[in-house]
């Protein structure tokens, strides 16, 4: 496995060391041995030819469902790692929200044990935040850290009891694990399906209003200044939400923010037709909380893009607007549509690879992502001029829940390298 | 992607599946009306049956329980000389857990022609339209707080029999706009027309996010909204609203948005009094009124025939040229 690989030719971006050169990179014993020259005696095993592409550390998901264990009918760890891979995803954040959930260290092995086996992804099963994720009773974290945890949450269930909340910030925080609050008001949120406005009055569809996601940001707020508690709030959907955050890191609250790919991309204009794909939750917003999610990752803010990952089995999209399960299958799709963002001038190509490397590396904590000497060798080579279809041909999520089904995208991984093995190579199937 | 009018009409513009009244073309209501017009001398003949549909099969899938829109579906089918079939899953295949489109794909094999389709979930009709065989019509009987385009055209029918010109109608929906499908249908179907002020009146819990985007006016008052209106629309007021905290009691409700005798003769002499039924006495509405010389909520029940009628037999004229072409 341990091969000696030369990497020649590739534009080297490491938003980390905030490096962006060409360089040929030099990889030994699962590490980055040697940028630029090649070091005396190095004789690749390997050699791969990077010229007219980008090499970066491998892209860090802080929200990907992979859907094992207990949902196997939608995908598989092993399906989901293939997709990962040619994705350029290294690492994912797995919620708790499988089946069990993920309140025991048994069950945080048995993801690593799967993951093992696939042997192309580095997983990060985030532990509950409450036990059965039923926002009563504090799950056992010391253990859940032990067991390599890094981060606890209650996934799509908020905690609705706020003594219950506080007191497990402050436990979560005595542990000094991290703790993600994927912010909706459960009641606020009412079942609805669509943003609450014009277009989900027009189509008679439950909408989830702005205050859904606000009123459980400011709550938590509120909290942290008594707790201490790191909190990151996942999938941020509004422009409202984003201010109160921001406002909180000018007053120097421990707080980060991600976003999900599309709501950087779409609108609730793309559900008029009742397209089942663009049912998601939270739910797409209006065109100004589009632009201030995509100024709030410029103006860093917002520190990760996630892909927000959620494979479906087809029957779960087949049925009217409501009945159908939220979310879109995007590992595949979330450079592309990160480049996407460069391209439209939103940010720069080092603003965005940083919210895909060292953004979310920071708020998990985990060091030495980096394209540098002695670093693990976790990185990717893309092409970012390479136009791609979505199809059955180039996907690789069990899980065909996109919108982007058919279309032609621009920027496409051609190696990705996890620990210094090669475990994507485009055309290598 | 296929915008919800692709889907509603064929490649000639005529009527495919009916399934919301927004973006249809104000050529179309009007056709729907005028045919609807033809057909009502119908019902009134001895022998109430014309043989538009001999032959075909159409199978009323009630997916929530309804006696006024089926049974009007029902009759019209029978009136054009269709075969009909009720089917009430509302108490069988779902809850057994078989899924929608296997529920859709089996009633198709059966060889029918039409869907009648109620369902609980907005969007459910139009799921049912993108799978249904080429030849099967959809007619949406009303889909969650969605449309129930039917309703609507019944209800303008009748406000064009008593008025004649819209452009100079002010016409007031009053109650609980937010769940009500019907609502939202009159609306496209009234603002398609030409129609010159559209309200909805009613306390700010009943009234959905951006309404005014849907080109209306919204009052939270109701003799504010009443105030030279010349069509009031009452809707039913359904009695689990207490509950969910919109409203706190039906008496404050009827104090406040009741629409009473003395109400009434504050508004315009020739004001019109609707409701698309079933009536709540005392709830929403008075009996007196309900039973009162301005109202026209029989009249409503009545053209509903007629126009169910037009729109079976509209949309299957499109299937019957399809298939000889």
């Amino acid at each position: 496995m341990s091969q000696r690989i030369h990497i020649r030719g590739g534009r080297v971006i490491d938003p980390s060391s905030q490096k962006d050169t060409h360089q040929d990179v030099f990889i030994a014993d699962g590490r980055i041995l040697a940028l630029g020259k090649n070091p005396d005696g190095f004789e690749a095993d390997l050699s791969i030819d990077a010229g007219g592409q980008i090499v970066c550390p491998g892209f860090i998901d802080l929200s990907a469902r992979l859907r094992e264990p207990g949902y196997e009918h939608k995908a598989t760890i092993a399906s989901e790692s293939l997709a990962a891979a040619a994705g350029g995803v290294t690492t994912v954040c797995m919620p708790p929200d499988t089946y069990p959930i993920i309140d025991t260290p048994a069950v945080v092995r048995l993801i690593h044990d799967k993951a093992a086996l696939a042997g192309k992804l580095r997983i990060q099963p985030i532990g509950a935040l409450t036990r059965g994720l039923k926002g009563q009773d504090l799950s056992e974290m010391s253990f859940l850290k032990e067991a390599g945890c890094r981060a606890v949450s209650n996934a799509m269930s908020p905690v609705a009891n706020t003594l219950v909340l506080r007191r497990a910030l402050e436990y979560a925080a005595s542990h000094d694990l991290l703790v993600i609050v994927r912010p909706e008001d459960k009641d606020l949120a009412d079942q609805g399906c669509a943003h609450e406005g014009a277009i989900s009055t027009r189509m008679g569809l439950r909408g989830v209003p702005y205050a859904a996601e606000t009123v459980a940001v400011v709550q938590v707020l509120a909290l942290i200044e008594h707790t201490g508690a790191r909190v990151h709030f996942a999938q941020l959907s509004s422009a409202r939400a984003l201010r109160s955050i921001s406002r909180a890191r000018e007053k120097g609250l421990p707080v980060t923010a991600d976003v999900a790919i599309h709501q950087l991309h779409l609108t609730d204009e793309a559900i008029q037709d009742f397209d089942a794909n663009y049912h998601l939750r939270p739910p797409l917003r209006e065109r100004s909380d589009l632009e201030a999610l995509r100024n709030g990752v410029r103006e860093g803010v917002i520190t990760a893009l996630c892909s927000d990952h959620q494979p479906h089995e087809p029957d779960a999209k087949l049925d009217a607007f409501p009945a159908t399960e939220p979310g879109i299958a995007s590992l595949q799709t979330l450079l592309p549509l990160t480049l996407a963002l460069v391209e439209a001038g939103a940010m720069t190509l080092t603003q965005a690879l940083a919210a895909l490397t060292s953004g979310p590396a920071d708020i998990l904590g985990i060091k030495g992502v980096a394209l540098t000497p002695g670093s693990v060798a976790d990185l990717c080579v893309f092409d970012p001029e390479q136009r791609w279809t979505v199809d059955s041909d180039t996907w690789l999520s069990a899980g065909r829940n996109t919108p982007y089904w058919g279309q032609t995208l621009k920027g496409r991984v051609t190696h990705t390298l996890l620990g210094g093995a090669r475990v994507f190579e485009l055309n290598a199937r | 992607m296929t915008h919800t009018t692709d889907l509603q009409l064929d490649a000639r513009g005529q009527l495919r599946h009916f399934l919301s009244v927004e973006g249809l073309p104000r050529a179309l209501l009007e056709s729907i009306m005028d045919t609807a017009e033809s057909l009502s001398s119908v019902t009134e003949q001895t022998v109430k049956k014309v043989p538009l549909l001999r032959g075909k099969t159409i199978v009323n899938l009630f997916f929530e329980t309804s006696t006024r829109t089926r049974t009007t579906f029902e009759l019209a089918a029978k009136r054009l000389s269709a075969d009909v079939l009720n089917v009430n899953i509302a108490t069988s295949a779902t809850t057994k857990g078989e899924s929608l489109l296997d529920t859709i794909r089996n009633i198709e094999a059966m060889h029918v022609d039409m869907f009648v389709v109620r369902h609980a979930q907005s969007g459910a009709p139009h799921f049912i339209a993108r799978h249904v065989a080429p030849h099967i019509s959809v007619i949406n009987a009303g889909d969650g707080r969605h449309a129930h385009p039917t309703q609507a055209m019944l209800d303008v029918f009748t406000i064009r029999r008593h008025k004649g010109d819209f452009s100079q109608l002010t016409v007031a929906v009053v109650g609980d706009i937010l769940h009500s499908r019907v609502a939202r249908s009159e609306i496209h179907a009234l603002r398609t027309l030409g129609t010159k002020e559209i309200r909805v009146v009613g306390p700010r819990t009943l009234i959905p996010a951006d309404i005014e985007s849907l080109g209306v006016k919204a009052f939270y008052d109701l003799d504010g909204g009443l105030e030279g209106a010349d069509v009031i629309i009452m809707l039913r007021l359904q009695r689990e609203r207490m509950n969910g905290a919109f409203i706190p009691s039906e008496h404050e409700y009827y104090a406040r948005f009741g629409l009473t005798e003395a109400r009434l003769a504050q508004a315009k002499k020739d004001v019109m009094v609707m409701h698309p039924g079933p009536i709540n006495r005392g709830v929403e509405i008075e009996s007196s009124v309900a039973d009162g010389n301005r109202s026209v909520i029989l009249q409503q029940v009545t053209h509903g025939i007629a126009i169910r009628m037009a729109v079976m037999s509209m949309a299957m004229r499109h299937e019957s040229t399809e298939r000889t072409t």
